[in-house]
């Protein structure tokens, strides 16, 4: 599915990330995690193409194509899908019409007809209904005056309806009670099948009990250094990253 | 100076006077200004941002033109249309199935028996006066509620024309009525220019809407002055959308001389190519227990400039004011431009009263998430400056005028938005 190699990413002239590596294949689940300052939210926007990083070094294959060379949006309509740390408010733009024309716009870059608007309401109630996005808030301005769990929300909301290939999760679960991460986790793993693939950045174990993953990765200083299973998440939780700070360095 | 005002002089020469009824006074008023006043420069306060020296140095004419087709110029489908081409009334191209309770008259017909425009020291409006072609005199009878839209097309049509064109409105006293105006220009007309006048008076208790509809052409001229008197208990509502147009000035006065009054000033301008836009707005409150609400939002691309220059009186015993103004632009290039200048003039101590301006680009960070779900940088652009576009758009009630202004906005700048989108 995505295949990144020596990885090597600046912003403002500062090497974030150092050569980092992953592969991650359809029907997995990856956590990454790591300590603040590690690239976590780097890595996410460095593969979202966000034009801020600069990629010195490395090579990133999505579905056998160069990711890098894509611009935001033919990654997206490739079906790489970024749910946002912080969503942006748009205010005036409705998150059901952005979203047709998203849809849309995906369906002309591989030569399909444009979506009915009867499909397209009924793929709106069905997926709102999924995450328990009131159907109000769906029709309103995207993220504009929801909470902090009604944007995470409605940040699974809109990749269920892209159905996309590789979601990235980032740090979706910050912010959110536990009422709210179960529903996020619930839609995340309803939409999992044996074609896509998932990486979750988090900071906490927490999320990891609802959204089981199958490797776990620390991210440390702009590499991967450590790879596990899920009880890697248990033992970070319990012990810090400062035991990996000291395999390292010895 | 005196260069110009010889150009001046020398730029209306193959014109002639007008032929309607005016009283003398009036006239020989405007021919004073016309003759002892020059164009205006950029010293000048009140054109500091828009250069009119152009206009000096081209050797203007008038005809009937020839239009045959005014079909891409139909703003409103109502039957009560009346077209006027460089100032001239085209019976042809008009329908005049007037409402009831509605008195269209041409001022050729009708002559003019007085006047509430400024003619001194107001050169354009001198010449409007002088010059006059022809225009239209609307009636809304007291009492009347006019559910059909009264319609008042001008087109410009060939090149350097020179069209002086008035309005005159008068809606009686508790009288609710629709007026669409519009503003165009044939494909091919060169440096034509239109020069309007409108004086409107809103009569007690009356209900009256003006959409208003500019979409010449990028070799335009259009100076336009309105000027309102709003009597007691009266609510006036303005929309005006610019589209098209080289250079295209709207002076908009508003005198609010009865308590109780509401007004509402709306208008969007999205420009580009080299277009010049300048709103200048008067809101004028003269006695208390009124509220005013001007919203005016603009969205610029290419080597466009934008003027807004909004001055709102509050007079020494208008108590009880609640006036609000806000100017909010786009820019889309590096070589667009907008001067905006807001003012509040308050003399009265018990008002509440607000003004503002912002001028920005677009959001990047909400450019980034719309392409991060697919959407191209254009579609991304267009739903946001459509977004921004569609609050003051959304203030027109006539839904035609709403539509056509969509349709103007995918034929000029191809934005394929659909206004239920943004509900």
């Amino acid at each position: 599915m995505i295949k990144i190699d020596n990885l090597h990413a600046n912003i403002e002239g500062k090497e974030i990330l150092k050569g980092l590596s992953l592969e991650v294949k359809a029907g997995e689940i990856h956590a990454i995690m790591g300590p603040n300052g590690a690239g976590k939210s780097t890595l996410a926007s460095v593969l979202a193409g966000r034009e801020e990083y600069e990629v010195t070094e490395g090579s990133v294959q999505f579905d056998g194509e160069d990711l890098l060379e894509m611009d935001t949006e033919d990654r997206a309509r490739e079906g790489l899908f970024l749910a946002f740390q912080y969503p942006v408010e748009i205010p005036g733009v409705s998150n059901v019409n952005f979203l047709r024309t998203a849809i849309n716009e995906t369906r002309e870059h591989k030569k399909e007809d444009p979506i009915s608007a009867k499909d397209f309401m009924a793929m709106v109630r069905e997926k709102s209904a999924l995450v328990e996005l009131d159907s109000k808030l769906a029709s309103r301005s995207v993220n504009e005056g929801f909470s902090g769990g009604e944007k995470k929300r409605n940040e699974i909301f809109q990749m269920a309806m892209l159905n996309p290939k590789l979601a990235i999760l980032d740090e979706t679960d910050s912010g959110l009670d536990i009422d709210a991460l179960r529903i996020v986790a619930n839609g995340v793993n309803t939409l999992k099948s044996d074609k896509n693939a998932t990486i979750v950045i988090t900071h906490y174990q927490r999320l990891l009990d609802y959204i089981v993953p199958d490797f776990v990765h620390v991210l440390y200083d702009g590499k991967i250094v450590k790879t596990g299973t899920k009880e890697l998440a248990l033992q970070l939780e319990e012990k810090g990253y400062d035991w990996i700070k000291e395999e390292l360095a010895n | 100076m005196s260069m110009i005002a010889e150009n001046k002089k020398e730029f209306i020469s193959r014109l002639s006077r007008t032929s309607i009824s005016i009283p003398e006074e009036l006239k020989s008023l405007a021919e004073a200004t016309l003759e002892n006043t020059d164009l205006p420069t950029t010293r000048n306060e009140h054109w500091k941002y828009t250069r009119v020296a152009k206009l000096s140095k081209i050797d203007f004419k008038n005809s009937a033109g020839n239009v045959q087709n005014i079909e891409d110029f139909i703003i409103d489908p109502t039957k009560a249309t009346f077209v006027f081409v460089n100032g001239h009334y085209a019976a042809d191209l008009s329908s005049t199935e007037i409402p009831e309770g509605v008195t269209v008259e041409l001022l050729s017909d009708s002559g003019m028996t007085s006047s509430i425009i400024k003619n001194e020291g107001e050169v354009f409006n001198a010449l409007n006066t002088t010059h006059l072609i022809d225009g239209a005199s609307i009636t809304i009878a007291d009492k009347a509620q006019v559910e059909t839209p009264i319609q008042v097309i001008h087109i410009l049509d060939g090149n350097e024309q020179l069209s002086n064109f008035k309005t005159v409105i008068n809606a009686g006293a508790f009288s609710k009525a629709n007026i669409v105006e519009g503003f165009f220009a044939t494909e091919g007309s060169e440096k034509s220019f239109a020069n309007v006048t409108a004086e409107i008076k809103v009569g007690a208790n009356a209900f009256l809407t003006i959409d208003k509809v500019q979409f010449e052409n990028e070799a335009s001229f259009h100076i336009s002055t309105e000027q309102i008197e709003q009597d007691k208990d009266s609510t006036f509502t303005i929309n005006t959308i610019t589209l098209n147009g080289g250079l295209v000035r709207n002076n908009l006065n508003v005198d609010v001389i009865g308590e109780n009054c509401t007004t509402h000033l709306n208008g969007a301008y999205i420009l580009k190519g080299k277009q010049h836009v300048d709103n200048h707005s008067i809101m004028d409150h003269k006695v208390p227990n009124c509220e005013s609400h001007e919203l005016y939002k603009g969205v610029m691309d290419e080597n466009s400039t934008a003027v807004f220059n909004g001055k709102v009186y509050v007079r020494k015993d208008a108590q009880k004011i609640n006036a609000f103004q806000s100017n909010r632009n786009v820019l889309l290039s590096d070589n667009a431009a907008v001067n905006s200048k807001p003012e509040l003039e308050i003399y009265a101590d018990d008002v509440k009263c607000s003004h503002g301006s912002t001028t920005g680009q677009l959001d990047d960070d909400a450019i980034f998430y719309l392409r991060a779900r697919g959407l191209s940088r254009r579609a991304a652009t267009q739903l946001l400056v459509s977004a921004f576009i569609t609050e003051v758009i959304d203030h027109i009630e006539n839904e035609n005028v709403r539509a056509f202004t969509f349709d103007l906005l995918k034929k000029r700048y191809g934005w394929d938005v659909t206004p239920e989108d943004f509900h």
